[in-house]
């Protein structure tokens, strides 16, 4: 090495041959990642029925996604549901998490199981279930609702206009409030013990501890979450396919259950495509703004 | 350097797509083909004589007794002609609706297919001239005479699949499927005879504080099952014929159309369903009535042998009665999916011989005796006892009035989204019947001048 000629670049700086270590992992995530998106993208540019020749129509599609009021409404559904499916598991785990943060719990491990319980289930059987929970005559709601006297609070959870998103929501959410809270509980955990000791002594309370110590502490912790979750909430396909098809009427369509609906009943291939990479691109956005906002030091 | 790697993702991205060429081929040529192929006569196809053929056929009849009288009519198919051997690919119903595109186009395409009625399977594969149009064999094998008109017609395309119900005849149907009411005998003691009796019926169980028609809607499409049953006594047949297949001229604007709604609509607001039926699963629905909770239940004859199991001599079989007593009855029903023979087969004289052999005579009677509804005339011998009969015997009346009506999401590639939502929304009120048929008359419109 001593002997070389200086044109030998100092280690640590990036050489031509770095491409051919990359080239194996590069390969495999170009055949199946980057190939299919971008004959996703040709397909979205043509009516396409899947059998028959394709017609270009440039990015028609793409201006239906906007203009259709079932496609907008399908988008508007998929970000209510982001609510029901981040927001809300990621307020449950925070508080649970405040919680523990004060109080040393017994039997903690016990806890966290039973409740990351329902994120181990597979979202068919969550769904298959679900409907049969929200059954109204016979479904276990309704007749826990009228065993405790609640009888008049008893739903047609599903099968309501008003109710169906968020009933389907709901879901979301006992599904993946535990996944919040293990990943928050856990994020508690590496706290040090002193600053909670520093902020006692300065007086502060429950609430003022939590706001002043806790939550910038799982700032990272936060961000991992909501992108878990908020991918879930837009990638929703399984779950509204089981229980309502999108019904009734067209109240709990989203824009995974269209992509299906079109690419496989109707034999609109392109417009398909269309949805799917718009959603591809929504969720990449939204996840990108959550991370570009974590990652922001606090002023 | 940083700044150009989006940029220089998307053009890449750009030129993977375009190497995958434009999807599809040329239309005009494949209709064309089609067209010369269906004008063509053939003699009765001389199977013995065809050498050693190896025949690979695509079909979903894997439930209970589809699948056992498909076994025993391919092994007695093959005994008799031990020159064939059948490669039998069995797929689900929703497995083939998905895989059957890809696999007609790709070069090893199986010989006989199983193609679903309707524009979005059957209709994609005729536009794509996939699909062998078997005309000259229904001639040489005289098929006509073995089904009634609409049973054809739902096989029927022309060859540049627009039209559907009139045409090519791409394929045939082993069973046949009617959509009617099913009653507790204990509780109907006389079957009413036209829809005013039963709607006093409805009324009568109601104030008994049962529930009149199990109905649950969770699915989606079981809504198209009661709007169309009563429009079947509110409309023309055949203008509902002309709808389905959206022959020129047809709306849903009409108003026998409008007064089934308003019908339907009826029932919903004086809770002739059961409470809550958007929000209640198919299943359940049914699987109450079978419980004997209920008087009716609109269904179509595919959960016969449940109620019989479940209900034994407690559950009847009728077809929804029309406004005048003793009139042709018409009712919503259909025809188990075709057994078509693909363009790129080798083999198509034994591929349409093995189709007659599975729907002639002697299969019916295997059908029969396999628990299905042969859509073909059946040996007298052959029909079962208990509610089968009234199965049976409702088959060979609508068979013998030309009485069908198919179903409704046929109608267009989008229709059963399309009906199935307006439904939902007519039956809890959220539209009125006249908002209901210029609704659904906008979405089919759509369709319409895209043609």
């Amino acid at each position: 090495m001593i002997g070389g000629s200086g044109l030998v670049a100092p280690p640590g700086e990036p050489r031509r041959i770095g491409y051919l270590y990359l080239a194996p992992g590069l390969l495999v995530f170009g055949a199946f990642v980057l190939v299919p998106l971008g004959h996703a993208f040709w397909l979205s540019l043509f009516e396409w029925d899947g059998v028959t020749a394709g017609t270009w129509i440039g990015l028609d599609n793409y201006g239906d996604v906007v203009s259709d009021p079932a496609l907008r409404r399908a988008f508007w559904h998929a970000l209510v549901l982001i609510g029901f499916y981040a927001l809300l598991p990621v307020a449950i785990g925070l508080l649970l998490a405040g919680l523990l943060a004060r109080a040393r719990v017994r039997g903690l491990a016990l806890f966290r199981t039973v409740l990351f319980l329902p994120q181990v289930i597979a979202m068919v059987v969550v769904a298959v279930m679900w409907r049969m929970i929200y059954d109204p005559s016979n479904g276990a709601l309704n007749e826990l609702l009228r065993a405790v006297g609640l009888g008049s609070l008893a739903q047609s959870w599903l099968g309501d206009f008003d109710l169906a998103l968020s009933s389907l929501g709901l879901v979301g959410t006992w599904v993946y409030y535990g996944l919040a809270m293990v990943l928050l509980t856990a994020g508690v955990q590496k706290i040090p013990p002193s600053l909670y000791d520093a902020a006692r002594v300065d007086g502060a309370g429950m609430v003022r501890e939590f706001f002043a110590v806790t939550l910038p502490a799982l700032r990272g912790e936060i961000a991992v979450a909501l992108t878990l979750t908020t991918i879930y909430a837009l990638r929703n396909f399984d779950l509204v396919y089981i229980t309502t098809k999108g019904g009734p009427g067209e109240a709990t369509s989203v824009p995974a259950f269209q992509v299906y609906s079109r690419a496989f009943e109707s034999g609109q291939v392109g417009s398909a495509a269309a949805v799917g990479l718009c959603l591809t691109a929504l969720i990449f956005a939204i996840t990108f703004a959550i991370n570009r906002t974590a990652e922001r030091r606090p002023a | 350097m940083r700044r150009s790697i989006p940029a220089a993702l998307l053009l890449s991205l750009v030129a993977l797509g375009a190497g995958c060429g434009t999807p599809g081929g040329d239309s005009e040529e494949t209709a064309q083909k089609a067209d010369k192929e269906a004008a063509k006569t053939v003699s009765k196809p001389d199977v013995a004589a065809a050498g050693d053929v190896t025949l690979t056929v695509w079909d979903q009849e894997v439930r209970g007794g589809q699948e056992a009288q498909i076994k025993r009519l391919n092994a007695a198919f093959q005994q008799r002609y031990p020159n064939v051997t059948i490669k039998r690919v069995a797929k689900s119903f929703e497995d083939l609706n998905k895989t059957l595109k890809l696999a007609v186009s790709g070069t090893k395409a199986p010989d006989v297919v199983q193609a679903n009625q309707g524009r979005p399977v059957m209709g994609t594969l005729v536009k794509g001239g996939l699909l062998r149009p078997l005309d000259p064999y229904a001639q040489a094998l005289g098929w006509e005479d073995r089904y009634s008109k609409l049973l054809l017609d739902l096989n029927r395309f022309s060859s540049d699949g627009e039209q559907f119900g009139s045409g090519n005849l791409y394929g045939l149907s082993q069973m046949g499927e009617i959509v009617g009411v099913f009653y507790n005998k204990k509780k109907v003691s006389e079957p009413p005879r036209t829809l005013e009796e039963f709607e006093q019926s409805l009324a009568e169980a109601k104030r008994a504080g049962d529930i009149p028609i199990q109905f649950g809607n969770l699915d989606k499409w079981p809504g198209i099952h009661e709007y169309e049953t009563v429009l079947g006594q509110t409309a023309e047949k055949e203008k509902v014929r002309d709808f389905v297949f959206a022959r020129e001229g047809a709306s849903f604007e009409e108003p026998g159309f409008e007064d089934a709604a308003k019908t339907i609509q009826g029932w919903a607001d004086d809770g002739y369903f059961t409470p809550d039926f958007n929000g209640t699963g198919y299943d359940p629905a049914w699987q109450q009535f079978a419980k004997g909770k209920g008087r009716y239940v609109i269904a179509g004859t595919w959960i016969t042998a449940d109620l019989a199991e479940q209900m034994g001599d407690d559950a009847g079989f009728m077809l929804m009665p029309g406004a005048e007593e003793g009139a042709d009855p018409v009712s919503l029903g259909g025809e188990s999916l075709a057994f078509a023979v693909t363009s790129k087969s080798e083999h198509p004289d034994v591929a349409a011989a093995y189709i007659d052999f599975l729907t002639n005579s002697d299969a019916a009677t295997v059908l029969a005796e396999t628990g299905n509804l042969p859509a073909m005339p059946v040996d007298e011998s052959a029909i079962p006892q208990g509610l089968s009969a009234d199965v049976f015997e409702a088959w060979g009346t609508l068979a013998e009035s030309d009485g069908l009506i198919p179903y409704l999401d046929y109608a267009t590639p989008t229709f059963y989204d399309d009906i199935t939502a307006a439904i939902q929304e007519l039956l809890a009120g959220r539209v009125d019947p006249a908002q209901f048929v210029s609704g659904v008359q906008g979405k089919y419109g759509k369709f319409a001048e895209t043609r």
